[in-house]
């Protein structure tokens, strides 16, 4: 048991905090909502030098080896900066996908170009239907004679307005909502009958809806074994909210801090608004969410490698609960405790808000992930 | 960063689980089990294997009986303690006197009590609230007058836990009145037996004898019972505030609460379906189930934290344990009682101490399930209350 960075660790917290806090003012941020993608192409290519966008790649694909435990560090710095980069769309989610399942020639032409900045992705999979079910794959694709065929529409695609590749969720064969039969692509948006359609999100961020009209691709795009791409799906899924867990937490860390600061210095009644008990006992429960999250995402970073998925997956519904649970509740009371100003749109402590709402939908809400966690028994086996 | 144990750990895990699977008296642990009230002789006797052993009073420095596990064994030893289930060592001798004295006591002091109180031979109960002085406790008026070799007490406490068990009281009492009133009060150790001292009884909604009140009426103490300075007291009271913070959530307790409702929701239907089937009660126990974990590694990392701070320093991540550890045990309690359902309000209070010669008219297990709830809402209360603990956070953390 032991909670303690090692040094690099610890340097790379340092570095990334460091980055955030001299690039991603509350100021400067608007200024990267404004360029033509919607986030900043400078911020994206000194991720690329720090080596942040091949961090959890292979030292071989341009990587620098690190694990769950450097993606929560870098993840909880962007909570705090509320970037704005498609870091979770291109190296946690399509990244993850290829480096945990890919062949080596894919990871070979696709890790090294993610790593260095030049290439974004974005992971095509939710469709209209599907809500929140992972399985739920209605996007079909036919055998062609050299490759496959690729029909369906794709929702929510996190950065689906900028990314150069996708991989995207197919199905081969079985009924829409069946575990077997789905296959996952690499698929060029610039091929013939790939049509998107870009939008804003509410927290800032950009998506698409993305749109796959007899889309050709060959045999060699697919990752792993056609038909049996659910455990992956599921695995990467859930070392994704472990990432955004720990993003989470930074949001919250950062909008309690700024909440503190206002209740120290915001004078009513000719005092500190502070020295109120019922906005001290506020502050207080905001505080124990923020702890209670903090502790979860420990818990998810250090169980999202578990070699056991149904445990690892238990592990990530609990973390992802109380880490809602919180975001929803601190997210609520900074607004509150900042009265009129935490309502407009110029200052900084409603988009943690917005931000925190946006990430609770994302793989799953939190009444998804309770039923779940109940469906499989819960955390704590009958006993005594 | 590694949340698992080490192996080192986890052999030290077993060979405490191991230990209090053998030495615990069958008697103790069925009581435990099922939740029954403890006998005094239950929690004496249990303290002596664990001092016999060499385990009563493990936080305490090795040349007093220590075991100079470090944060993390202590830790351990704790929780597994919690889940055997066994009973905790008397908290006011091992966690509360037992460390003053060390701090503050003289070499006297230390030598005639520290032994008598890690083998509970010493009961000691804890005078510190008084009917004016709950929450605001330096305002308490209980006066100690000087006299030669004396002091002499008079006034009231309240609240006093299992004074009835007593043999001792350390006692926070006034002997000074002038300035803040932090700066006049004292800490004496009080011989119960003394003449003067009355001790009555308070029943509690669980309708059992807890607490108590102690009136003093010229009571005669010793001046050598004085530990420390006089005036001041309530710092070495204080000095236990955030520093004995292992264990008072509880985790290991609620979890086993938690085991034994999902146990027993299997064997209690609605309709046709075992109650631990049905999904309200499956997401109500998992929202639970998730807090607790949360709050088991908010506790891990209190743990593991403190091996960097210096000895005795409070870290603040602390104060969230009293906190979110009291709702939680309440939380569970009240699952208890619900799996337990119109069985629960059956009052068998022989079936609560576990003398009845009579078998229960509802299933045994569904007798203490009430008592626990309505005497578990005091934990929110007792040790500061919950409220009181916010003010000392936003204060002392927030610095608001």
């Amino acid at each position: 048991m032991d909670f303690d960075f090692s040094d690099e660790q610890r340097m790379l917290k340092e570095s990334v905090e460091q980055l955030i806090t001299d690039r991603y003012t509350f100021e400067q941020r608007k200024q990267y909502m404004k360029e033509p993608a919607g986030y900043s192409r400078d911020m994206w290519e000194r991720y690329a030098e720090m080596g942040l966008l091949g961090l959890p790649f292979d030292e071989k694909h341009g990587g620098v080896g690190g694990g769950a435990v450097e993606t929560m560090i870098v993840m909880e710095a962007f909570g705090r900066g509320l970037t704005l980069e498609p870091y979770l769309a291109t190296v946690v989610m399509a990244g993850g996908l290829i480096n945990q399942g890919g062949s080596d020639a894919q990871k070979n032409a696709l890790l090294p170009k993610i790593a260095d900045g030049s290439l974004l992705m974005a992971y095509a999979h939710s469709e209209a239907q599907s809500r929140y079910d992972l399985a739920d794959v209605a996007t079909t694709a036919k055998r062609d004679a050299d490759g496959w065929i690729l029909d369906g529409e794709k929702s929510f695609v996190a950065h689906g307005n900028c990314a150069d590749k996708l991989v995207v969720s197919a199905r081969i064969a079985g009924e829409r909502k069946s575990p077997e039969g789905i296959a996952l692509f690499v698929v060029d948006t610039k091929a013939p009958g790939v049509s998107r359609k870009s939008y804003e999100t509410q927290d800032g961020q950009r998506a698409a809806q993305i749109k796959l009209s007899g889309v050709k691709v060959s045999s060699n795009d697919a990752i792993g074994d056609p038909g049996k791409a659910l455990s992956l799906i599921r695995t990467m899924a859930d070392r994704t909210l472990a990432a955004v867990g720990a993003e989470a937490v930074g949001a919250m860390g950062a909008a309690h801090e700024v909440t503190i600061e206002y209740l120290r210095t915001r004078k009513q009644f000719g005092v500190a608004i502070g020295s109120f008990q019922v906005l001290q006992h506020r502050a207080v429960d905001i505080l124990v969410a923020l702890e209670q999250a903090r502790s979860m995402a420990l818990y998810a970073t250090m169980m999202a490698n578990d070699p056991d998925p149904a445990e690892r997956s238990k592990a990530i519904s609990a973390a992802t609960i109380q880490i809602r649970r919180s975001g929803k509740f601190v997210g609520q009371q900074v607004v509150q405790l900042h009265g009129g100003i935490g309502m407009t749109l110029e200052y900084k402590i409603g988009h943690y808000f917005k931000r925190l709402t946006a990430m609770e939908s994302l793989l799953g809400d939190t009444d998804h992930h309770l039923a779940a966690l109940a469906r499989a028994g819960g955390l704590i086996a009958a006993g005594a | 960063m590694e949340l698992r144990y080490t192996p080192d750990e986890i052999q030290f895990r077993d060979e405490v689980r191991a230990f209090f699977r053998t030495a615990q008296p069958a008697h103790i642990r069925r009581k435990m089990e099922l939740g029954q009230r403890l006998a005094k002789e239950d929690i004496v006797d249990w303290q002596r294997i664990l001092n016999a052993k060499g385990w009563a009073v493990p936080s305490w420095p090795v040349e007093w009986g220590g075991t100079g596990w470090g944060p993390v064994k202590t830790y351990i030893f704790k929780e597994e303690m919690q889940l055997a289930p066994a009973p905790d060592p008397l908290g006011f001798n091992v966690s509360m006197v037992g460390p003053v004295l060390i701090a503050f006591g003289s070499e006297a002091q230390k030598k005639h009590f520290l032994p008598k109180v890690a083998n509970c031979d010493y009961w000691f109960c804890q005078g510190f609230s008084e009917p004016g002085a709950g929450s605001d406790l330096a305002s308490l008026r209980t006066a100690a007058k000087r006299d030669g070799d004396h002091y002499i007490v008079n006034g009231q406490k309240i609240w006093t836990s299992r004074a009835q068990h007593a043999d001792w009281m350390f006692c926070l009492v006034r002997t000074k009145t002038e300035g803040k009133p932090q700066t006049g009060i004292s800490y004496l150790l009080i011989d119960v037996k003394t003449p003067g001292l009355t001790i009555r009884p308070i029943y509690t909604i669980d309708g059992e004898h807890h607490f108590n009140e102690v009136f003093f009426d010229n009571v005669k103490v010793p001046a050598e019972n004085l530990v420390g300075e006089e005036n001041k007291g309530w710092s070495y009271a204080k000095y236990l505030l955030g520093n004995e913070r292992l264990g008072i959530a509880r985790v290991g307790a609620s979890k086993y609460r938690l085991q034994r409702a999902k146990q027993l929701a299997a064997g209690v239907y609605i309709g046709d379906i075992p109650l631990s089937e049905t999904e309200r009660f499956r997401e109500k126990v998992a929202a639970v189930e998730v807090e607790l974990k949360a709050l088991e590694i908010t506790q891990m990392r209190v743990v593991a934290n403190s091996v960097h701070l210096p000895p005795g320093a409070p870290d603040p991540t602390s104060s969230i344990l009293k906190l979110k550890g009291t709702e939680l045990q309440q939380a569970t309690t009240e699952i208890l009682m619900e799996v337990a359902g119109p069985d629960a309000m059956i009052r068998e209070q022989e079936h609560l101490w576990g003398t009845a010669t009579e078998p229960s008219i509802g299933p045994e297990w569904t007798t203490t399930a009430a008592a626990d709830y309505f005497y578990t809402r005091a934990s929110s209360i007792y040790g500061g209350s919950n409220e009181i603990q916010k003010n000392v956070i936003a204060k002392r953390i927030l610095e608001l």
